[in-house]
Order: C-alpha cells, then sequence, then structure tokens
C-alpha cells in the first residue's frame, strides 16, 4: 500500500492585548453588553477614518521578534473587500504585500526528539470582525441574527506558516510553543476557548516518491490544539482512502466537526471571494525607524528557552522542574517574584509545582490566577526556614490563604502553628519524657536507634505538636549520647 | 446693498458695528431661499429652527463681547456629504435618506465652534459621483444665470447656492473637479486646497485618495477667510496634513510682479471651447500687465489623466461603498436571507451612475485584472505628478489653465451619455491626482454664461493662488433672478 507524506501549513489569528481598539480609542474589552464599546469609527458609520494604534503595531513587532522574524521597516495596510454582516465596512483592513514581520521560524521537537525548523511565512496585522448571535444554529437557518460588534476593530496578528510540519503531533508540538512564546512576549491572551487565539489547519498529502505537493485543504472550526490535532488526523485517513481508491483530493475548505469527529466541506475554492485587495488610502504607511526599533527590542520580554536555560543553569533547577515552569508562565513569573524575594530556588519550585498547582487545579483556576499574595508566600516559606513553624502546618496555612486570602502571620497566629523552638522549655519537656520512659531509652542506648523517633513522638505529643520537632530531635540525641 | 448680497467681509463688519443682527442675516437669507429655491432646489433640507437659534446665540455671544471672529453669525451651507450631528446627511442616495449622523464632520465642527450659522444642506450628485447634480436622488439643481442648464457638479447645490444668494459661502467636495467645475458654471470662487489640508474625517468618502474639502465663495477673499478656518491637521485623519495654516486674506494682498505663471500647451487644445479660450488668453494678457511672466509649459501625461481617474476613483468607491448593506442604517430592503437582503438593498439604493462606477471599480479591482488597471493607474498617477513637480520645480510659480471644456450645459444634455459627461472633468482631475491645490475664479460672462478660470498650484501653495486669483477676479457675476 502506498504511504503518504502529509504537508501542513497552520495560519493563527492571535488578539493583540491592547487596552484600545486598533483603529480607534474604544476599549477591546469586548465583555460588556453587546454594542456598548463602539463607537462610529469602530462601527464604520459614512465618513469616519481609521487612526493606527501604535501600540498595536509594537506589539506585532514584538511577536515577530519573539518568533525570529524579520521586521519591515516599511509596511502598510490593505483593504480586503466582502459583505458580511459582522463586518461594518464591507472590508477589513489588514496587510496584504507588505506585512510587518516576514521570514520567521520556531524550533520544535520531531519524533525523533530532534530539533526541527518550522519557518513563518509572514506575520500581518489586521482588524477583528464583530460577532454575529443567532436565533438559529447558523445563518442560514436562523429567523434573525443580531450584530455585536465590541469585538469589531479589535487588534489581531495572523501568524502563517510554511507547510513543513509533516504530522499532528508536529502540529500540535507547533501550536503549544507559539502558544507559549507569544504568552511570554507578552503580546496577547492566547485564550483559544475565548477567541483571542484561533488557528487554521492546511493540509496536503502526497504519495512517498513524489515531491510535488498535493492538493491543499483547509480546515477550519478547530477550537483546542486537541480538536486541532484530531481534525488533521482525520484529514490524513480521509484524503489516503480517497487516493488509494484512484479518486482525486478536492481543493476545499472543510469544517471540523467535533460531535461527529469528522471533517466536511465548507464552500469550494472555485466560487471562493474574490476579495479584491488593494492600499487602504486612509491610513499612512507604518515606517519603523532606528530608534523605535531599539525601543521596541528592548521591550522583548525574556523567551522561554533563555529562561530554561537560567533556571537549570543558573538556580540549579533541575530540567524536568525548570520545563514545568518554563510550561506555564504565570507560575514561572511568580517563581521568578519569590526568587527576588531571596525564597531559595528549589523551595520555591516545590511549593509552585507541588501544593499551589493541587490547590489550582482543584479550584479549577488558571495558573495566572493564585491567589496567594507573593508577600504572603514569602512570609510563610521564611517562618518554615526560620523553623518557626513545621511543614505540615505550612501546608495547612497555606490552604488556607489560598482559600481565604488571610494574612499568613494571622492564619499561624489563629492555628497556634508557632513552634517551640524554646531550648529551656524543650529542654524540661525531653527530661520528663526520658524519665517517663525508662525502657525506651535504655533500647536506644543498646543500638535500637528507632527508639529515638518514639520519644520524639512522645515530646511532640506532651507539647501538642508545637515543638520544633527538628530541635527536639537533635536535643534529645545529645540528651541520650 | 441688500443682506444677500454681502460678503463675509461686509456682513462681519456690518455685525460688528451692530447695523445688522445674525438673526436678520440669517432671516434675509432663509427667505430668499423660500422664495427662489422652489425654482432652483439647491437646498435638500433648510435647517431654519436650528439657523435661527444659531443665530440668536451668535448675536447673544456678540452683545457679551464674545463673537468668535469674522465667520461668526455668518449664514451658510453644506453639501449634503459632510457629517452634521443630528440632521440628516443623505449624498444625495436614497440609500441614506433617512441617515442622521451622530457626529460632526471636523471641517464643519471648525466652523460650527467659529459661530457659523448653518442654513441647510444642500444638493449634489449622488455620492458625488457626476458633473452635474443631475444623478441626485432628490432632484435636479438648476443654474441660476439659465435653469435649463445644469449648476455643474457633483457640488452643484453648493455653487449655485452662493450664486444666487441663498448662503454667504458653502463646503463642497472636489474628488476631480467637483468644487471648482460648479464654480466656473455658476460663476463663483471654488478652490480645493492641497490633499491633507482640511481633514477628511465626517465627510463621507467617494474616492478616498483624491476627496478634499473645498469652499465656494463670493470672491477670493471670502474663500481666503473661510479656507483659513477649516485647514489644518486633525489627529483623526491620519492623512491630513501637520502643516501651518497660512493667513490667505493676506495673501490676496500680495505682489504678484515676477511670478512665473505656466500655461500647459495640452489643456488649450481643440476640446476646449473658443470662449473658454478667449478668456484663458485675456487673463494671461493681465496678468503680464501687472509684471507677471506667462510661459507655455508641458504636462506631457495629461491625456491618460482621465482614464487614470476613472479607474482609481471608481476602485475606491468600489470599496468606500461596500458598507451600504442595509444591515446598520440607511435603506433595508427585506429578503429571505442575508446575501438577498444585500442585493435587494444595494440594488434599491443607489442610482444608475453610482451602480456603474461600483461595477467599473470592481472589475479593476478583480483578481487577474489588478495589474492592469489598478496597479497600472497607480503608476501613471506617479507619473502625472512628477509632470506636475517638474514645472514647479523648474520655478513656475502657478499654472493657468481653462476649468472645464465648456460652459454650462442644458439639463438633460448628457445624461445618456456618460463619456461626453466624464470629459467634463479633463482640466480638473489631474489636479486630484497630483494632490495640488487649484482655484476656479469667474473671469466673465459669455453670452449669459459664466466662464472661469482655473489656476493650480504647488502642493500647500495655496497663497500664491489667492495672491493672483485676487489680481484676476473682476466684479462679482451675478444672474439675474428676481
Amino acid at each position: 500500500m502506498t504511504q503518504y507524506l502529509t504537508s501542513i501549513g497552520l495560519e493563527f489569528h492571535a488578539e493583540l492585548k491592547t487596552k484600545t481598539k486598533i483603529f480607534c480609542s474604544c476599549p477591546t474589552d469586548f465583555s460588556g453588553d453587546p454594542n456598548t464599546h463602539v463607537c462610529p469609527v469602530c462601527l464604520g458609520l459614512p465618513g469616519v477614518l481609521p487612526v493606527l494604534n501604535r501600540h498595536a503595531v509594537e506589539l506585532a513587532v514584538i511577536a515577530g521578534l519573539s518568533l525570529n522574524c524579520e521586521i519591515s521597516r516599511f509596511s502598510k495596510f490593505d483593504r480586503k473587500n466582502y459583505f458580511y454582516p459582522d463586518l461594518p465596512k464591507g472590508y477589513q483592513i489588514t496587510q496584504y504585500p507588505l506585512p510587518i514581520c516576514r521570514n520567521g521560524f520556531l524550533l520544535v521537537k520531531d519524533s525523533q526528539g530532534r530539533d526541527k525548523k518550522i519557518r513563518i511565512n509572514r506575520i500581518h496585522m489586521e482588524e477583528d470582525a464583530g460577532k454575529l448571535v443567532h436565533s438559529g444554529d447558523n445563518i442560514s437557518n436562523s429567523a434573525y441574527s443580531l450584530p455585536d460588534y465590541n469585538r469589531a476593530a479589535v487588534p489581531l496578528i495572523e501568524i502563517v506558516t510554511e507547510p513543513d510540519i509533516s504530522s499532528a503531533d508536529e502540529a500540535k508540538a507547533f501550536a503549544e510553543q507559539l502558544k507559549m512564546t507569544l504568552e511570554y512576549a507578552d503580546v496577547s491572551d492566547v485564550k483559544m476557548e475565548q477567541g483571542s487565539l484561533r488557528c487554521d489547519v492546511n493540509i496536503s498529502i502526497r504519495p512517498e516518491n513524489s515531491d510535488k505537493l498535493g492538493v491543499k485543504v483547509e480546515l477550519k472550526n478547530l477550537n483546542s490544539f486537541r480538536a486541532m490535532y484530531k481534525a488533521i488526523e482525520h484529514e490524513f485517513k480521509r484524503q489516503s482512502a480517497l487516493l488509494d481508491a484512484g479518486q482525486s483530493i478536492v481543493q476545499e475548505t472543510r469544517l471540523w466537526d467535533e460531535a461527529n469527529g469528522e471533517t466536511r466541506p465548507m464552500r469550494s475554492k472555485e466560487d471562493a471571494h474574490d476579495y479584491r485587495y488593494f492600499p487602504e488610502p486612509d491610513l499612512v504607511p507604518i515606517v519603523i525607524d532606528e530608534a523605535w526599533m531599539e525601543e521596541m527590542r528592548a521591550k522583548v520580554p525574556e523567551l522561554p528557552e533563555a529562561r530554561r536555560q537560567r533556571l537549570t543553569v543558573e538556580l540549579g533547577l533541575s530540567d524536568y522542574d525548570a520545563g514545568q515552569l518554563v510550561m506555564n508562565p504565570p507560575l514561572a513569573r511568580y517563581f521568578d517574584q519569590l526568587n527576588t524575594a531571596n525564597v531559595e530556588a528549589k523551595t520555591a519550585a516545590n511549593w509552585l509545582l507541588g501544593d499551589i498547582s493541587r490547590l489550582l487545579n482543584e479550584s479549577e483556576k488558571e495558573y495566572s490566577e493564585v491567589p496567594v499574595d507573593v508577600q504572603e508566600l514569602v512570609y510563610l516559606l521564611n517562618e518554615l526556614k526560620k523553623g518557626a513553624i513545621n511543614n505540615n502546618s505550612a501546608k495547612t496555612v497555606l490552604e488556607e490563604i489560598f482559600a481565604t486570602e488571610q494574612k499568613a502571620a494571622d492564619v499561624i497566629a489563629a492555628h497556634g502553628f508557632a513552634q517551640i523552638s524554646d531550648s529551656n522549655f524543650l529542654q524540661q519537656a525531653i527530661k520528663e519524657i526520658l524519665s517517663a520512659n525508662p525502657q525506651a531509652v535504655q533500647d536506644y542506648r543498646a543500638g535500637k536507634k528507632a527508639a529515638a523517633g518514639f520519644l520524639v513522638g512522645q515530646v511532640m505529643k506532651q507539647t501538642k505538636g508545637q515543638a520544633n520537632s527538628a530541635l527536639v530531635k537533635e536535643m534529645l540525641e545529645a540528651a541520650l549520647a | 446693498m441688500p443682506i444677500t448680497d454681502m460678503t463675509i467681509r461686509d456682513l462681519s463688519q456690518a455685525l460688528a458695528k451692530a447695523e445688522l443682527s445674525s438673526v436678520e442675516a440669517t432671516q434675509a437669507h432663509l427667505e430668499r431661499i423660500s422664495t427662489l429655491d422652489k425654482k432652483l432646489h439647491t437646498y435638500l433640507k433648510v435647517t431654519e429652527e436650528a439657523a435661527l437659534s444659531a443665530a440668536r446665540a451668535s448675536d447673544a455671544r456678540r452683545a457679551k463681547g464674545e463673537a468668535q471672529g469674522t465667520l461668526d453669525g455668518i449664514p451658510m451651507a453644506l453639501k449634503d456629504i459632510i457629517c452634521t450631528k443630528g440632521i440628516a446627511t443623505t449624498c444625495a442616495s436614497r440609500i441614506l435618506e433617512n441617515y442622521i449622523p451622530p457626529y460632526n464632520a471636523t471641517c464643519w465642527q471648525k466652523l460650527e465652534d467659529a459661530g457659523a450659522v448653518l442654513l441647510g444642506k444642500v444638493n449634489m450628485d449622488e455620492f458625488a459621483m457626476g458633473s452635474s447634480t443631475e444623478s441626485s436622488a432628490f432632484g435636479i439643481t438648476r443654474n441660476p444665470f439659465d435653469p435649463d442648464r445644469v449648476p455643474g457638479g457633483s457640488s452643484g447645490g453648493s455653487a449655485a447656492a452662493v450664486a444666487a444668494d441663498l448662503a454667504v459661502y458653502s463646503l463642497g467636495t472636489d474628488t476631480g473637479g467637483s468644487v471648482r467645475q460648479p464654480a466656473h458654471f455658476c460663476g463663483v470662487v471654488g478652490i480645493k486646497p492641497t490633499y491633507g489640508r482640511i481633514s477628511r474625517f465626517g465627510v463621507i468618502p467617494y474616492a478616498s485618495s483624491l476627496d478634499q474639502v473645498g469652499i465656494l465663495a463670493k470672491d477670493c477673499a471670502d474663500a481666503a477667510i473661510v479656507l483659513e478656518a477649516v485647514s489644518g491637521k486633525d489627529p483623526m485623519d491620519s492623512t491630513s496634513a501637520p502643516m501651518p495654516t497660512e493667513n490667505y486674506l493676506e495673501a490676496c494682498g500680495l505682489e504678484i510682479r515676477g511670478m512665473r505663471v505656466g500655461i500647459p500647451k495640452e489643456f488649450t487644445t481643440e476640446l476646449i471651447q473658443k470662449e473658454i479660450l478667449d478668456q484663458l488668453y485675456q487673463a494671461a494678457e493681465k496678468l503680464v500687465s501687472l509684471g507677471a511672466e506667462i510661459e507655455e509649459i508641458s504636462l506631457p501625461h495629461s491625456d491618460y489623466a482621465l482614464p487614470t481617474y476613472y479607474i482609481l476613483a471608481s476602485a475606491e468607491m468600489s470599496s468606500n461603498l461596500g458598507r451600504y448593506d442595509g444591515t446598520r442604517y440607511g435603506l433595508r430592503v427585506e429578503a429571505d436571507n442575508v446575501q438577498d437582503m444585500f442585493i435587494a438593498s444595494r440594488s434599491a439604493g443607489f442610482g444608475a451612475e453610482v451602480k456603474r462606477r461600483i461595477m467599473l471599480g470592481t472589475y479593476a479591482l478583480s483578481s487577474g485584472y489588478y495589474d492592469a488597471y489598478y496597479n497600472k493607474t497607480l503608476q501613471v498617477r506617479t507619473l502625472i505628478k512628477q509632470d506636475y513637480d517638474q514645472a514647479f520645480s523648474a520655478g513656475i510659480d502657478c499654472i493657468l489653465t481653462p476649468p472645464a471644456p465648456s460652459p454650462a450645459f442644458p439639463v438633460g444634455r448628457m445624461t445618456a451619455d456618460p463619456l461626453t459627461m466624464y470629459m467634463q472633468d479633463i482640466c480638473t482631475v489631474p489636479v486630484n491626482l497630483a494632490g495640488l491645490p487649484a482655484m476656479v475664479l469667474p473671469a466673465a460672462l459669455a453670452g449669459h454664461l459664466p466662464i472661469g478660470l482655473q489656476l493650480i498650484g504647488p502642493a500647500f501653495g495655496e497663497s500664491k493662488l489667492f495672491a493672483i486669483g485676487s489680481k484676476l477676479e473682476g466684479p462679482r457675476l451675478l444672474p439675474a433672478l428676481d
């Protein structure tokens, strides 16, 4: 049976994290009531003109720098013309021949675990469309549809790769790496479920012995990386079966149907729109001079690979711990804050990847939503280090300050968790326990070192668990020596 | 002198001396509109109450010694393409028949802030596409000098209203000659400044890279006052120029001795009627007598301007008018699905000329034709611009040309023949392609019809136009209306 090679190109749309829209001063937060974050400009009323948001350009450039792109010192906007009720002006302002970034790449691991370079053809800026709320399932079977333009003209970047990806696994690895990079670059919220990151797939297959790319099929409606993965797998099977049966592949756009786990045709490219792109006459070109370029270069935050190096080489974390932190940028930022406050790296990593991750998981919170103030955690970990509280108490305190956002000091006090480390007091308690347990003392001295554990336990019991157990052990061993 | 005969300067002085109130000036114009405009149909909407209330406010300011300047209290009109908050702005199109903008265009906001009294919105070709105001969906406007003839277009209402003393001045827009050709037909001064001089924000676009607001006035000095008031960089318009506004009234008094005025040979061909050329040569003689030098120059790519303009403008308008789809505002014709609703609304809402240009522009931008048409026109546009750059860098101060091939033509003469109608723009479109300032001023009557002259200046050289224009203008041409 013929073996087939797969060529996949990905297209991502990421919303940029600007406060205001790309061509007007309306807020980008589109969570409000429908059509409340709109003005004549983003509604495209007759006579309005766009004015470019400088911050959107900066975020697009920072994204490009983070994805190893060349930045165009001269780029411009174009109009993409088509009719749809969510499109206020009858055209979308986008970039066509002169995008802001070109020729980037990201490295992903291939099936053999080697680095593979996936080239990025271009990143261009554009405006988002509004949203339609249908009375039925879609625009064709609804009695009415209501447009909400809150999202209209929210700035987007579109990132387009070359067809360098050869499997669903590579596609998923690339998507995750891209998402993480954009998150590190702090240019987008990259939340697929909220639509701030969207992904389309272009896929073609060809017989192993052919070097000519096969017919391209575009896959849309991929609402998660998992859906992307499944859609690619399904599409590979569908196309292979067609070719095996001697049939040809139709160039078309297909929608992923999550419920049925299959793709189905949306529209064929033959009657696709002619978008009639032409230069946007209402905007002047974007010219980036050296000073602005320098300013933007300086704003590129630490990227994942650099962070991994720092955590392992400089701070001595294991590859595993470092990897876990790098994959969760908000947690990694929290880690950096603890580190800055002189919490030992290993301790910080253990708590973040252990109890805090567990608590986030249990309460179904995002990594960006750790409800514990950094200062409180620093206080708690310092108390633990000093021996003022013990490890079990520290975990209990953490759980409470996680759930109630109280001060760590208040919780410690309320529980009376403060450990007894007063040597005079402990000396007295040890003396009492030793005289009350002669047999154990004798066993210890006869070489049964485990008897020490029993004696420590007795001291702890007598002090209602508040004695500093490490100190008790140390003093007890000294007394028996 | 009757109030409605007065210029901005006359009225402003009379108001300052309290010989007259703004309310009286406004009432005089409203009365004249109610008598004469039944015949001329320059106004689509007269905003009588708002005008009187603005006039009362102006008088109150003046009484407190807080008058805003020369334009405070002066009654004027706006082409119905300029957005006015709370007042219908239709572009003379069915598709915007009931459209009321929620915001003011910057040029109108500046005038309103200066105390202008808006008498109403005046007629135009639908979406500014036409050269006769006959493509208005709301009826034709008649030329005050001959009601059987057109006032020109697309700012025909703006020019006719000033010519007939139905407004002291007005704003129009000029994409390929739409201020200047009506000024020529109606015997008034019309200036289209440099692209970027006046903000386009709030001016409903026809062809964005060519559109520019212009002024129609009774004489050069009035046009100068209004231009200064509406010019300037606008943060809402990225294409507006950060150039300092000049005192154009002062420029009217500048000496022109030693200035070099070029007459391009491409503009004096047999396409231009003899009485128009006669006026051009007489003007040249007058300039020589005032110490200016006249030279023949060449702008070799002028022949390509008209096709270049019609492809470029149609391409841009086909996109600019995409928003009129019945979804958000304007005319909606209900249908079974959204696609049919778009088609039905646009079919019912746009007139024939607008549809013709949408088809031309859509074709020119289509994949497979883009390079042959749109892209080629961008290249030719650069060549045309270079022609002018070379003339000005060779030391020419100003270019003198005819404004149009003929005086005002009879109503209905060209409606069935769009190509002949497009030829009307032959002298004016190169200026928009080059982005330059140009002025048309009345020279004389030929028979009973006004003949104008066109002056073209270097970019942001409006002052030169006023210096020369004010020397060439004679007494106002007055239609026999009363």
